[in-house]
């Protein structure tokens, strides 16, 4: 007891001292004055007095885990244990497709544009995922993919008059594309090299659309985005955005569909196993290149998509929608959500999107809170919120057994 | 020829500092094969927290070189702090995870350091007092390289020497050779491994932190973002030069440096900051070792 | 009495430089049809490192590789990758366990099965009746390989869980899950206990009689070599010293020199 006292006194005052001088000062060295928050000593001390023993208490519940795996009992929550259920999982997800199909005549336009934000996010999310976490590829300029698909739609748009449908395919397989020609030559790199290369490739794509003023319009961007159309049919705004939801909800479905499927089949098990282990997945007959290739590309065919999309939701776009800090987003909803998993990713990014969105008070200190529940699932929870549902397999077996023996 | 001397100065300059902060990099991967991509943060911090102290003392009346020195001195001690604290919050109790655990919890790292400033501080850019004097004696070559630069690399050839020295001749330094070559081994002789890292990434986030310092007095002004694009610049450095390799970390600062500032000076400026990623994908698929790493084969 | 059986692995003078480091120094070796040979030194011998140049995962600086399948026309292996290796039909375990720990024990010998079946992105999604098929003949071939090393039992384990020879014998039913008609096994005897070490024993026997796979094994367990294998190889700082019969070698002086001072498990 004083032990953990004595430990947390001391790291109380750590943090006073090191917070000091950047949350008790406040130097504005263009108005010459100085601000003194003596008060914030106080909350720094409490705070991390508090949290201090939450630390302890959590690792070492984590330690307990872990070796509790160690001895194969597995610790099911009661969450996991439900979704195990074959049968309750259909039911609750029916309820939730007919929720999502009633949403908008529910909630006005305001909450079912929220709603289609978010559901992009699923679809980034899911994209995101099977490259991080089925294939275990950090990609850290997911964004340029997005930003494909966005800028495909605008420019082809802009200067053809192309409409949505017919660039619905063109973004993705252009996206698709991108991801081949660029994940061709640094595939072969390391797992962390990778997460380099593909941030610089994020910043390389938004710079050239800065400055690539022919054919992007500059950091201005590019406006007035027709937005889809339904045979020729005039809409409103609201009955346009109506529309958008159930293209959405639509894409989100069919993505689900596809990763789920992909998840579990011949390809999908090579992505798991190479993030496993490169080395016993090729001596196993698995061609590295081409497995890595099309996760990544497979990836990236999905932000192309809801790039346009996006594009036609927004009616405007810019480079600066697509920043690294989009990628970290994306990035954190794969990580909170729980990597390799539909369903984790999924909530990960109704969590992600809609807190700061409802939580005002909070969307200050939302990229704050991300970043410290990344740092905090990998080492409380790297299996995320809802770890990976297990594939359950119907095999008969060798009758003529006994005689084996 | 003086244009060509002038950027070749800027260009030294800049990749002096690079190799600064590359040299945090490069050392922490030689040990534990993380990129520590919240090193950045720990060189916006240092230059932050100089800012503050510079900014007291000028509002307060004081002024000089002297305070220039102060504020480095605090800035480093605080670098090192962070850089500490950092390591144990986010990366120790991650040893031993899958590869891609500790590195996603450097970039959330990352970007809660930044905003932790952000909110703390302000989102705007801060001017930095200037408080490095024009000297005399540089008069005559004033316009091709000013004293604010003869200031930065003196200070990193000082800081160089006294690395290699530390590395080269003393017994901690000894047992960061050792804990480089094979953690497990230096575990079993004896060293103790986790101060050996905590150490390591002390004096790197210190060597950021002067880098920091140099910098904002240089250029003048200082924010919370500024952390991230030298953060990878630098990072590129260390990879160009061979990740692990504490020369190939200078080397590739100054090939930096220099191509950015030559690019910048005969080229346009527009590219400037995608050229370093050109240069980083470019030679992660030709030479992946880098300029003076050593290709370390994987065990099977 | 080798001669009249076919040859299915020829290595004719492999060399492997690292740097300046000689690991293996122009090695010659066969194995044939029907047979378990060995692959036996000290430690640092160069062993694996000749396992790697075999399997593909590192090039050889010289020195031929030849791959004579039954029935079809003979290959040179050298600089190919490990999994064009695996395609043709050798296939091999690791000295230090690499299973995919996350994965089921059943997941794991699937992987095993891809190299043998062929559904791509496209048709996995539309998930055809072939498709279903195929899935359907990974589990039941993968599940059989399971009975055959004796893990039925952990078939929903997570490998990571398994004990440390179940997951020995795992990496080989994985291994035979790419029907091989050669089968390299490093150190399948490691860490084992006499218990274990004879159930595995057995196992590879039967592997090698009713599979009709030829194996070729590195082993420190020399009651293990000298009871299954014949013919036996022995290396020495990157060099072949001796082959023959486990008699010829047993009484080998220089076979004996090399292992003096070192453990032989005899």
């Amino acid at each position: 007891m004083l032990q953990d006292f004595k430990q947390s006194l001391v790291v109380s005052l750590w943090f006073v001292f090191l917070t000091f001088p950047l949350l008790v000062v406040r130097v504005n060295t263009i108005e010459n004055v100085v601000v003194w928050r003596w008060s914030n000593i106080l909350w720094v001390a409490i705070g991390s007095f508090v949290l201090s023993y939450f630390w302890r208490f959590l690792l070492l519940r984590r330690n307990r885990r872990q070796k509790q795996a160690e001895e194969g009992i597995a610790s099911y929550g009661p969450l996991q244990a439900a979704l195990d259920n074959i049968l309750l999982r259909n039911r609750a997800m029916a309820v939730l497709l007919v929720l999502a199909l009633i949403f908008p005549l529910i909630f006005d336009t305001y909450q079912t544009n929220i709603m289609v934000t978010a559901l992009i996010f699923v679809v980034l999310g899911l994209g995101l995922n099977i490259g991080v976490g089925l294939a275990g590829l950090l990609d850290l300029g997911y964004v340029a993919f997005f930003g494909v698909g966005a800028y495909s739609y605008a420019i082809l748009n802009y200067y053809f008059d192309l409409g949505f449908w017919i660039v619905l395919p063109i973004g993705g397989i252009l996206g698709c594309l991108f991801g081949i020609v660029l994940g061709f030559p640094i595939l072969r790199l390391r797992g962390d090299y990778l997460a380099i290369v593909t941030l610089g490739f994020g910043m390389i794509f938004k710079v050239m659309m800065e400055n690539w003023e022919t054919l992007s319009l500059g950091p201005s961007g590019i406006a007035n985005i027709d937005r889809p159309g339904f045979f020729g049919v005039q809409m409103s705004l609201a009955q346009s955005t109506t529309y958008i939801y159930y293209i959405m909800i639509a894409l989100v479905v069919l993505t689900i569909i596809v990763t789920n499927r992909l998840k579990n089949s011949r390809v999908g098990r090579a992505w798991i196993a190479l993030r496993e282990d490169e080395i016993a997945c090729v001596a196993m007959g698995i061609d590295m290149a081409r497995t890595k290739l099309s996760a990544y590309a497979l990836g990236a065919f999905w932000a192309g998509i809801v790039g346009v999309i996006f594009a036609a939701k927004t009616t405007f776009i810019n480079p600066a929608s697509f920043t690294f800090m989009e990628s970290a987003i994306i990035l954190s909803i794969v990580v909170l959500g729980g990597m390799g998993s539909i369903l984790g990713v999924i909530l990960g990014a109704f969590i992600l999107v809609l807190l700061p969105e409802y939580l005002r008070a909070f969307s200050e200190y939302r990229m704050l809170v991300f970043g410290a529940a990344m740092v905090l699932m990998m080492i409380f929870r790297p299996q995320g919120l809802i770890s990976n549902l297990r594939q359950i397999y119907q095999y008969k077996g060798t009758k003529d057994k006994t005689a084996h023996d | 020829m003086e244009y060509f001397l002038e950027l070749f100065f800027s260009g030294l300059t800049r990749g002096s500092i690079y190799a600064l902060i590359a040299l945090g990099y490069t050392m922490v991967y030689g040990i534990i094969q993380l990129i520590n991509f919240a090193h950045g943060e720990i060189y916006m911090i240092g230059a932050f927290v100089a800012l503050i102290v510079a900014g007291v003392c000028t509002i307060y009346g004081l002024s000089g070189f002297a305070i220039l020195i102060l504020a480095a001195a605090i800035a480093a001690v605080y670098a090192a702090a962070y850089g500490y604290t950092l390591e144990k919050i986010a990366y120790r109790p991650l040893r031993g995870s899958p590869r891609l655990s500790p590195l996603i919890s450097a970039i959330g790292m990352s970007i809660f350091l930044q905003n932790y400033v952000l909110l703390a501080q302000t989102p705007d850019f801060l001017p930095f007092p200037r408080l490095i004097p024009d000297f005399a004696f540089m008069d005559d070559v004033a316009h091709i390289i000013g004293s604010p630069e003869l200031v930065i690399l003196v200070t990193t050839l000082i800081t160089m020497v006294l690395l290699t020295l530390l590395i080269k001749k003393t017994r901690v330094g000894k047992a960061m050779r050792a804990t480089q070559q094979d953690l497990n081994m230096a575990r079993l002789v004896g060293i103790n491994v986790d101060r050996v890292i905590s150490l390591t990434f002390v004096i790197g986030s210190v060597l950021a932190a002067i880098g920091g310092v140099l910098v904002a007095s240089y250029i003048g002004q200082v924010s919370f973002y500024i952390g991230f694009l030298a953060g990878i610049k630098a990072f590129t450095a260390a990879v160009l030069g061979g990740i692990g390799s504490i020369p190939g970390a200078v080397l590739g600062g100054l090939i930096i440096g220099w191509s950015e500032s030559f690019a910048a000076g005969y080229i346009s400026s527009d590219y400037e900051d995608v050229l370093t990623f050109v240069l980083l994908v470019v030679i992660l698929i030709v030479r992946p070792a880098g300029i003076l790493g050593k290709v370390r084969k994987q065990k099977v | 009495m080798t001669e009249n059986k076919h040859k299915l692995l020829e290595v004719k003078g492999l060399t492997m430089d690292f740097g300046g480091l000689r690991a293996v120094d122009s090695v010659s070796l066969a194995v044939h049809e029907g047979e378990i040979a060995a692959l036996i030194g000290p430690n640092g011998a160069g062993k694996t490192t000749f396992f790697n140049c075999v399997t593909g995962i590192y090039t050889p600086t010289s020195g031929d590789i030849l791959l004579h399948p039954k029935g079809l026309e003979t290959r040179r292996l050298n600089g190919l990758k490990p999994n064009k290796v695996t395609e043709m039909g050798l296939a091999r375990t690791f000295q230090n366990i690499r299973l995919f720990s996350s994965m089921t024990v059943l997941e794991n010998v699937m992987i095993g099965r891809h190299c043998r079946t062929r559904s791509g992105i496209f048709r996995s999604i539309i998930r055809n009746r072939g498709v279903r098929e195929e899935e359907q003949e990974i589990v039941e071939t993968s599940y059989r390989l399971l009975e055959k090393v004796g893990l039925e039992k952990f078939v929903n384990e997570f490998a990571r869980n398994l004990p440390y020879g179940a997951q020995r014998r795992l990496e080989i039913a994985r291994a035979l899950a790419t029907d091989p008609f050669l089968l390299l096994l490093d150190e399948p005897a490691a860490g084992m206990n006499p218990y274990e070490t004879s159930e595995l024993d057995q196992l590879i026997c039967r592997i090698s009689e009713e599979e009709q796979i030829a194996i070729l094994l590195i082993e420190h367990d020399m009651k293990l070599v000298m009871k299954i294998s014949n013919p036996i190889y022995v290396m020495e700082y990157g060099k072949k010293i001796a082959q023959g019969s486990p008699l010829d070698i047993r009484d080998n002086p220089k076979v004996i020199e090399a292992y003096l001072g070192e453990e032989v498990d005899a």
